[in-house]
C-alpha cells in the first residue's frame, strides 16, 4: 500500500463508519452502515465489496463487515482528523453543535499530517470530541507522550516517524486482557502522576475491572492494583501484541 | 537534640518539636528522631500509635498547614521523638503531602528514617524507598504486613533485600506488634555506632547514571549550598522538577541550563523524555530489587479478593456503598438511641434535671453545670461510641477505597473524583478532620469544593442534635429522611459550587489496597482516640456552657434577644421564640441547640415543641454555619474569605430550607 494511491473521500466515509460501529469489536451489518451514512443498502453492499477488495475490510454476505488492520489504521486516522477538525470547531471557532459534524466531514479529507499534529497541539491534546464524547483516537507518530511532541516541535511529521504498531486505549482492554504501556496522552502532570503510579512505558498493564456508568478502571500493574479515572484511563494507550509482553 | 533547634531561619516552619520535649536534653543518653516515611496505608500510623502509645500529640504548622502527628517513645533508656509523615508514592511536587515531607526531611533532617514498606506490593514500594536512598539519610527499611504478604503467597527474603538495598531491613506486623522491638533495637544501633549495614549504590542504566554522575560534580564543584545532597538535585534537575528547577535557577542559572541539555542527550537516545525515562529506571530498579528478595508462590483466590469482587460488582457494589453509609448512620441511631434511653433514665432516677431559674447564683449556675454533665453523658456517650467504633472499623477494612471507586461518576458530577468521597464520610465524624484529609485531594480547587460538600455533612456534633430531637421525639424514620435530604443537598450545593469556581478536575488514581480484618486492639484504640478528644474538648464546654446559658436565662437578657430575633425564627421557621438563642449559641457548637432546650425544659422536651418543630429545628442545627471549630480550620486552610463564603451559603441554605420544611411538613402530623 503506499501513500499516492488515491482513496477518494467517500470510501474514507465508509471506513469511519465502519470503525465508529464496530468499537465493540464485532462484526457491523450492511443495513447499520446504510443507517448511519444514509445511503440505500444496495449501494453499501457494493462499496464494501470494494473495500474487500481493496484489502481495507473483510466483507461476507451474511456476517457482515470487519475492517482488516490496514483498513482499521487508515480509518482511525480518519477519526482522528475529524474528531479533532470537531474540536477545532467548537472550541476555538466557537461553532455551534448542530453543524460541526458535516463541517468537519468536509475538512478532514484535505488535512495534512502536520496540519494534524499543529491541530492537536493547540487544542491541547484532547480527548473527546464535543458532540457525543466519542474517543479521539491517539495520534500516530512515533512519540510516547505529548509532552515529547511537544518538545520536538522543529521536527516535522516526515523526521519523527511513524509507529508501526496498532495502540489501544486502556478503556478499550477487556477484562483480564494485557498490554504494554506505549503512549500516554495529556500534560506533564498527568504523565508524571502516572510514571509515579508506576504506569510507566514500557510497563505491563492488565484490565481487572471496568466500573459501571462511566466509572473508573481497576487495573493491575506492577504486582498491585490501582482504581484509574476513565478521564485518564483513556488517555494510557497500550499495545496489545502477545509477543511483546513479556 | 539540636536537630530541630538550627532551623529558625528556615521558610517553611517546622518548629515541630513541643517545649516539654526538650527537657530531656541534658539526660545521659542522646535523644533522637525518627520519621515514618512511605506510601499510603502501608502501617505507618499503626506502627506510630503501636510505638508511642496513647502519647500522640498533632501538631500543627502554620503556613503550610499540615498535620502530621508526633509522639514519644522511652525505649530502653533512649528519648525517641517519633514523626509520623503523611502517605506518599514520590517526591514529585504535585501535592502537598509529597513537598512537606520532603521538606522535612531535607530541612529537618531527622536521625533516622523508617521506610514503611507493605510487603504485599514490595516493587510499588521499593519506588519510594529509592528515592528515599537519593534523599541520603540514615534509613531503615521495615517491610511491614509480612502476613498479608504470606496470604498472597509471597516470602521474602529480608538479608537479600538488606543486601542489595544496602540499608538494615527489619519485617514486621506492626498490628500485632512483632518486630517492633528489633526495629527500635536497630534505630539505636544506628545512632550510637552510624551505618551498620554495608552500602549499596543503587544507580541507573549507564546513559542516565552517566549524565547523574556529571552534573552531580558540576553541583559539587560550584560551590553552592543546597539542603538537599547534589546527587539527588541532579536527579530532579534532569527529572524537570518544577520546583527544584526553580531553586537551582534562583542560584545558579547556567546550572539548570547545563541539565537541560544533558536531559536532551538522554532523550536524543532513549526517544522518550528524560524524566519518563528516569521514572522507568527507577521502577525497573525497584522492580529487580523485589523480584530478587521475594518468591511468589501460586496465588489461590483469597477471601479478600472474592470479597472484592463483590464490593466492586456492577450491581452488588452500589448495595455495598449505600450498605456502607448507611449502615453507619442506622447502626448509630439505633444503638445510641437504645444506649441514651437507658442513660438519661437512669439520670432522672438519679437527679430529674428540672431548669431552675430562682435561687442563689450558686445554686442556679451548679444546677446549669449538672444539666451540662448529664446532656453530655446521655447525649454523647452514646452516639458517638458506636458511631466512632464503625466508622474505625469501616476506615481500616479497605471498603472506603471501594466505595470510592463505585462513585467516581457519581462524585465527577460535583466536580470531584471518588477519592474525594472518603473524607466526605469522615465528615461524618467531625469536620475539622475531615477537612484536613481533603489532603488526599490534587488541587486547592478540589480541596474547597470537597471541604464545601463536607461542611453540610452532619458531624456527629449534629447527628446528635438530629437524634437528639427527631429520632428521640418523632420517629428514627423521619431522622433518616433528613439524612436523605442532607446528602440531595450536598448534591445539588456541590453542583452549584462547581458553577462558582470553574476549572479543570483532576482524574482519580488510586491504589486499591487488599481488605484487611480490622484488629480488635486497633479498633478500639482509634476508637477511644477519637472520643477521648472530642469528650475533653466538649464537657469543660458543656459544663460551663451550660452553667453560663442557665445563667443569662435566669439574670432575663435572653428573653429580648430572642423577641428581636422573632421575624426569622417565628415568622418565617415556625419555630417558638425561644428559638432564637438557641440559634446563636448553636453556631459555637451545634449540640448547645440541644444542650440550652435541655437547660430551659429538662428532658420532656415534647411538652415544648411540635413534631415539625423538632424537625425544623434539626434542620436548621444540620445544615446553618459551621461549628466555631470548623471555621477556624477553614479560615486557617483557605483564608477567611472562602471561610466566610461557605460560613453564609450554609446560613442561607439553613435558613430557606427550614422554612420551606415549616410549609410543607405540616400536612403530614
Amino acid at each position: 500500500m503506499s501513500d499516492n494511491e488515491k482513496i477518494s473521500a467517500n470510501i474514507e466515509e465508509y471506513l469511519e463508519a465502519i470503525y465508529k460501529l464496530s468499537s465493540n469489536g464485532e462484526r457491523v451489518k450492511n443495513t447499520k452502515i446504510a443507517k448511519t451514512l444514509n445511503i440505500a443498502p444496495g449501494s453499501v453492499t457494493q462499496m464494501l465489496k470494494r473495500l474487500d477488495e481493496l484489502g481495507y475490510a473483510d466483507y461476507s454476505q451474511y456476517k457482515g463487515v470487519k475492517l482488516t488492520e490496514n483498513g482499521h489504521k487508515l480509518a482511525k486516522k480518519i477519526t482522528r482528523k475529524h474528531r479533532l477538525l470537531e474540536r477545532f470547531l467548537y472550541d476555538i471557532l466557537k461553532l455551534k453543535k448542530t453543524v460541526i459534524h458535516d463541517q468537519a466531514c468536509e475538512m478532514e479529507h484535505s488535512l495534512s499530517d502536520d496540519a494534524e499534529r499543529a491541530l492537536c497541539q493547540v487544542l491541547e491534546h484532547p480527548d473527546q470530541c464535543p458532540d457525543d464524547s466519542e474517543l479521539i483516537p491517539e495520534c500516530d507518530l512515533k512519540f510516547t507522550n505529548c509532552d515529547e511532541c511537544m518538545k520536538r516541535l522543529n521536527e516535522e511529521v516526515e523526521e519523527v516517524g511513524k509507529r508501526n504498531k496498532n495502540l489501544i486505549s486502556i478503556l478499550n482492554l477487556k477484562n483480564h486482557q494485557k498490554g504494554k504501556v506505549s503512549f500516554i496522552r495529556g500534560d506533564y502532570k498527568v504523565i508524571r502522576r502516572l510514571l509515579d503510579m508506576g504506569i510507566t512505558i514500557g510497563a505491563i498493564i492488565s484490565v481487572i475491572k471496568i466500573a459501571p456508568l462511566s466509572g473508573p478502571v481497576e487495573v493491575a500493574v506492577r504486582g498491585s492494583k490501582l482504581a484509574i479515572g476513565r478521564d485518564i484511563a483513556c488517555n494510557v494507550f497500550v499495545d496489545i501484541d502477545e509477543n511483546k509482553l513479556v | 537534640m539540636g536537630k530541630s533547634i538550627h532551623n529558625e531561619n528556615k521558610e517553611v516552619e517546622f518548629s515541630a518539636i513541643p517545649e516539654n520535649a526538650r527537657d530531656h536534653s541534658w539526660d545521659a543518653v542522646k535523644p533522637f528522631t525518627i520519621a515514618l516515611a512511605g506510601n499510603a496505608n502501608v502501617g505507618k500510623s499503626v506502627i506510630f500509635n503501636q510505638l508511642t502509645g496513647s502519647d500522640q500529640i498533632v501538631g500543627n504548622w502554620p503556613g503550610k498547614t499540615v498535620e502530621r502527628a508526633q509522639g514519644k517513645l522511652h525505649f530502653e533508656g533512649h528519648h525517641i521523638e517519633v514523626i509520623d509523615l503523611p502517605g506518599i508514592y514520590s517526591f514529585s511536587t504535585f501535592s502537598m503531602e509529597e513537598i512537606v515531607s520532603r521538606e522535612y526531611i531535607a530541612f529537618e533532617k531527622p536521625d533516622i528514617v523508617i521506610n514503611v514498606v507493605d510487603a504485599s506490593v514490595l516493587e510499588r514500594n521499593l519506588f519510594f524507598t529509592v528515592q528515599l536512598k537519593e534523599m541520603e539519610v540514615p534509613l531503615i527499611l521495615c517491610v511491614n504486613q509480612m502476613d498479608l504478604a504470606k496470604k498472597k503467597g509471597i516470602i521474602i527474603d529480608t538479608d537479600k533485600l538488606q543486601a542489595a538495598l544496602g540499608v538494615p531491613v527489619v519485617p514486621t506486623v506492626a498490628v500485632r506488634g512483632e518486630g517492633l522491638h528489633e526495629l527500635m533495637d536497630e534505630a539505636v544501633n544506628i545512632t550510637q555506632k552510624g551505618a551498620v549495614v554495608k552500602p549499596a549504590a543503587l544507580e541507573y542504566g549507564v546513559e542516565v547514571e552517566d549524565r547523574i554522575k556529571r552534573l552531580t560534580s558540576k553541583i559539587d564543584s560550584s560551590d553552592l549550598e543546597f539542603e538537599y545532597p547534589s546527587r539527588w538535585i541532579a536527579i530532579k534537575l534532569l527529572e524537570n522538577d518544577p520546583e527544584i528547577n526553580k531553586l537551582v535557577a534562583s542560584k545558579s542559572p547556567p546550572l539548570v541550563n547545563q541539565s537541560i541539555k544533558l536531559a536532551k542527550e538522554i532523550e536524543k537516545i532513549h526517544q522518550e523524555p528524560s524524566f519518563s525515562v528516569i521514572a522507568s529506571e527507577r521502577y525497573a530498579l525497584a522492580n529487580k530489587i523485589a523480584a530478587g528478595a521475594q518468591i511468589q508462590s501460586k496465588m489461590n483466590i483469597s477471601f479478600s479478593e472474592r470479597l472484592d469482587q463483590i464490593a466492586t460488582h456492577r450491581v452488588l457494589g452500589y448495595i455495598t456503598a449505600a450498605l456502607v453509609v448507611g449502615g453507619l448512620l442506622l447502626w448509630t441511631f439505633i444503638v445510641g438511641t437504645f444506649f441514651s434511653r437507658i442513660l438519661s433514665n437512669a439520670f432522672s432516677f438519679f437527679h430529674p434535671v428540672n431548669p431552675q431559674i430562682n435561687g442563689t447564683v450558686v445554686a442556679i449556675l451548679w444546677n446549669g453545670a449538672f444539666g451540662g454533665i448529664v446532656a453530655g453523658i446521655t447525649l454523647i456517650i452514646p452516639f458517638v461510641i458506636p458511631f466512632y467504633l464503625m466508622l474505625t472499623m469501616i476506615e481500616n477494612s479497605g471498603i472506603l477505597t471501594r466505595v470510592a471507586f463505585m462513585m467516581d461518576s457519581a462524585m465527577h458530577k460535583i466536580g470531584l473524583h471518588g477519592k474525594a468521597l472518603i473524607p466526605l464520610i469522615l465528615g461524618y465524624g467531625c469536620n475539622v478532620p475531615a477537612i484536613d484529609s481533603t489532603r488526599i485531594l490534587e488541587t486547592r480547587r478540589e480541596r474547597l469544593l470537597a471541604t464545601f460538600a463536607i461542611t453540610f455533612a452532619p458531624c456527629a456534633a449534629r447527628t446528635i442534635v438530629i437524634l437528639g430531637l427527631v429520632a428521640v421525639f418523632v420517629s428514627i424514620w423521619w431522622a433518616m429522611a433528613l439524612y436523605a435530604i442532607d446528602i440531595l443537598i450536598i448534591f445539588i450545593l456541590g453542583r452549584l459550587a462547581l458553577k462558582v469556581v470553574p476549572g479543570e478536575s483532576t482524574g482519580l488514581i488510586m491504589e486499591m489496597h487488599s481488605f484487611k480484618v480490622p484488629t480488635i486492639s486497633v479498633v478500639l484504640k482509634q476508637t477511644w482516640t477519637r472520643t477521648k478528644s472530642l469528650i475533653y474538648i466538649v464537657f469543660p464546654i458543656y459544663i460551663i456552657g451550660s452553667a453560663i446559658v442557665q445563667g443569662l436565662y435566669a439574670s432575663g437578657i435572653l428573653g429580648p434577644i430572642s423577641i428581636a430575633m422573632a421575624p426569622l425564627t417565628v415568622e418565617w421557621l415556625g419555630l417558638p421564640v425561644f428559638a432564637g438563642i438557641l440559634l446563636i449559641f448553636g453556631a459555637i457548637r451545634k449540640e448547645f441547640i440541644l444542650l440550652m432546650l435541655v437547660t430551659f425544659f429538662g428532658l420532656n422536651l415534647a411538652s415544648v415543641l411540635t413534631p415539625v418543630q423538632f424537625i425544623v429545628l434539626a434542620l436548621i442545627g444540620m445544615l446553618y454555619i459551621p461549628c466555631l471549630a470548623t471555621i477556624t480550620v477553614l479560615t486557617k486552610e483557605f483564608g477567611w474569605k472562602s471561610a466566610a463564603i461557605i460560613s453564609l451559603a450554609n446560613f442561607i441554605t439553613a435558613i430557606f430550607i427550614g422554612g420551606i420544611a415549616f410549609r410543607i411538613l405540616n400536612p403530614f402530623f
